[in-house]
């Protein structure tokens, strides 16, 4: 490992683990200890990974059948009368379907409630744009008392599970259907609003999410055999951003990069640019879906159509260094 | 509390009303007939049937009240107040910068109200999911829940119906308030929702229809459902209801679903409830 790297690049040989599935087996590994902890799903059990709770613990687990609307304000009253509880459907239907209920019935009143919605991205692939959540960010992190975490890989996922269950007040978590190579070691320590330094770097920043902090990683890597030493910052909050990181980043390299699985509007780089417009103006680019709807496909063949690979992170990597 | 008797809450009713009224018109905004219609039944529920106590607004074995059709806020302001939750003077801050009682019902602003609602069609949901986790705890607290009739317009409605009777929530005992309006007119023109009374046996509860405003019939459908065991079907009380009631030039008229009084309605108005 060179002395730039924090993180090792990913590899086709790593090992690769679902978010969700993760996701699964914590609820189950939490929830023998904390009798608080209930969980809903809207007839997607098996995809979200809930199913193994509701196995585990029936009495805990509630299916709300296809009606996303009932699902989270069901989930406020539970927390109401004292409840965690964990909320899953596709990121489509928790965000989308059920915007203004998590809105009123969650955020307003700031009720204990997290949302983990799985599929989200264009990496759901085959089922195409109907259920392909790309502005989930968005509407997410604008809704006040609402904070947005996406993981980068299953390692990661583990501890945000096991954080944000001591916390109260309403989470937007996403998970993939695709699985990603891990990255981190076990205990490498998640905190609610904090990016992490995953590759030390000093021309120019990349600013990632989810599956796109190990094409960020690859990127990298490849831009440093060109002489482009590239700092990658895992930004797994969305909301609350890390605002002071950013602004460090913007300070020390003088150019960003923003990659995520969202569409670029309002979503990490836009959070990003918000940061920098007010404290530290640097040129930035942002790797996202371009405004447009996903459609069926592979996952690898979309994310490529999409401009969404290490090679796209590299593109905007040397454009936005022309800029400074 | 100790409960009232019939009388004494005819009387508690009509003090709500002048109260309803009085903020409403300083406010110079807000909803007169929705509040005025649901007067009556949430009366009952405060000074009669709800096991609460208005110095431990957080008292786990509470029974729970979520209005459904938030605004009516005014009303369940008047009762929360004159309960004991909160100073009478607040009243008069309805709608103000600043105040603990906002247009719609924030639970985090108002001592004693127990969940935040505005957003039509939402609360039953809400209340399900309290009677679930109180259920989980082997609570035997009530879940009381009023929804307007033009409220079961709304979708998540009858999503949270079939909850309900899915789940056999025995301690959900949901009121219609069943004035006939909603703000563009009547219900029936806007978009019908009868039989409401079928529909709601349909989707599996048991139902009671009642004159909303005779607290002989109110006391005792609001009480009937409480000893239902928790796995029980859930209760629907269809209760008739006159928007507006209480004073004659409200009564019945769309146009004061979202409009206050004005002082010289005001005058007129306590002229005939007897201030």
């Amino acid at each position: 490992m060179g002395s730039s790297e924090v993180l090792k690049t990913p590899a086709e040989k790593d090992a690769a683990l679902g978010t969700r599935d993760v996701y699964g087996e914590m609820l189950v590994e939490l929830a023998r200890h904390r009798s608080d902890i209930v969980v809903l799903d809207a007839d997607l059990s098996g995809s979200t990974m809930t199913k193994f709770f509701a196995k585990e613990f029936p009495e805990r687990f509630f299916n709300m059948g296809i009606a996303e609307q009932d699902l989270i304000g069901t989930a406020a009253g539970l927390a109401l009368a004292g409840k965690n509880p964990f909320v899953s459907s596709f990121a489509i239907f928790a965000s989308g379907r059920a915007w203004e209920q998590v809105r009123q019935a969650l955020a307003y009143p700031a009720l204990n409630v997290k949302v983990v919605a799985s599929h989200g991205g264009i990496c759901v692939g085959e089922d195409g744009a109907s259920h392909q959540m790309l502005e989930d960010f968005a509407l997410m992190r604008v809704i006040p008392n609402m904070r947005v975490i996406v993981p980068a890989d299953g390692v990661e996922m583990r501890e945000i599970m096991r954080t944000v269950v001591n916390e109260e007040g309403p989470f937007y978590i996403r998970t993939s259907r695709m699985k990603f190579p891990v990255l981190f070691p076990d205990g490498a320590g998640f905190k609610i609003g904090k990016g992490k330094v995953v590759r030390r770097g000093a021309d120019l920043t990349i600013i990632a999410v989810g599956l796109m902090v190990s094409e960020a990683l690859k990127a990298s890597a490849v831009l440093a055999k060109k002489g482009i030493s590239a700092r990658v910052v895992n930004m797994s909050t969305i909301k609350p951003i890390d605002e002071r990181l950013i602004e460090k980043c913007a300070r020390q390299t003088g150019a960003i990069v923003t990659a995520e699985e969202h569409s670029v509007i309002g979503g990490l780089g836009s959070a990003v640019c918000e940061v920098t417009a007010a404290r530290c103006p640097v040129p930035v680019r942002m790797v996202g879906i371009k405004d447009l709807f996903g459609m069926s496909g592979k996952s690898e063949e979309l994310l490529a159509c999409y401009g969404l690979q290490s090679a796209d992170i590299i593109k905007a990597a040397q454009e936005v260094l022309k800029k400074k | 509390m100790k409960p009232q008797s019939t009388d004494e809450l005819r009387e508690t009713s009509r003090q709500m009303r002048i109260e309803i009224l009085k903020m409403l018109n300083r406010a110079a905004s807000g909803h007169t007939g929705g509040s005025l219609s649901a007067a009556d039944i949430i009366a009952a529920l405060y000074f009669r049937v709800l096991r609460h106590d208005p110095k431990d607004p957080s008292w786990p074995a509470r029974d729970r009240f979520v209005l459904s059709k938030g605004h009516a806020a005014p009303a369940l302001y008047t009762a929360l107040a004159l309960s004991g939750y909160f100073d009478r003077a607040d009243l008069a801050t309805l709608r103000q910068v600043g105040s603990t009682l906002q247009g719609h019902p924030d639970m985090r602003k108002t001592r004693g109200a127990d969940a935040s609602s505005g957003s039509l069609g939402q609360g039953l949901s809400i209340a399900n999911g309290i009677a679930m986790g109180l259920r989980l705890d082997n609570s035997d607290a009530n879940v009381y829940v009023l929804i307007g009739d033009g409220e079961l317009q709304e979708g998540q409605i009858w999503e949270a119906a079939m909850t309900a009777a899915h789940y056999r929530l025995g301690k959900i005992i949901a009121i219609v308030d069943k004035n006939g309006l909603q703000i563009d007119g009547e219900v029936k023109n806007v978009m019908g929702v009868e039989p409401v009374d079928e529909k709601w046996r349909a989707f599996g509860w048991d139902v009671t229809e009642i004159d909303g405003h005779d607290f002989s019939q109110i006391v005792p459908a609001l009480e009937a459902p409480r000893s239902k065991p928790a796995t029980d079907r859930p209760s629907m009380i269809v209760a008739r209801t006159v928007k507006g009631k209480g004073v004659s030039f409200f009564e019945n008229q769309a146009k004061y679903h979202g409009v206050a009084p004005s002082s010289d309605e005001l005058a007129r108005a306590l002229k005939e409830l007897g201030e």
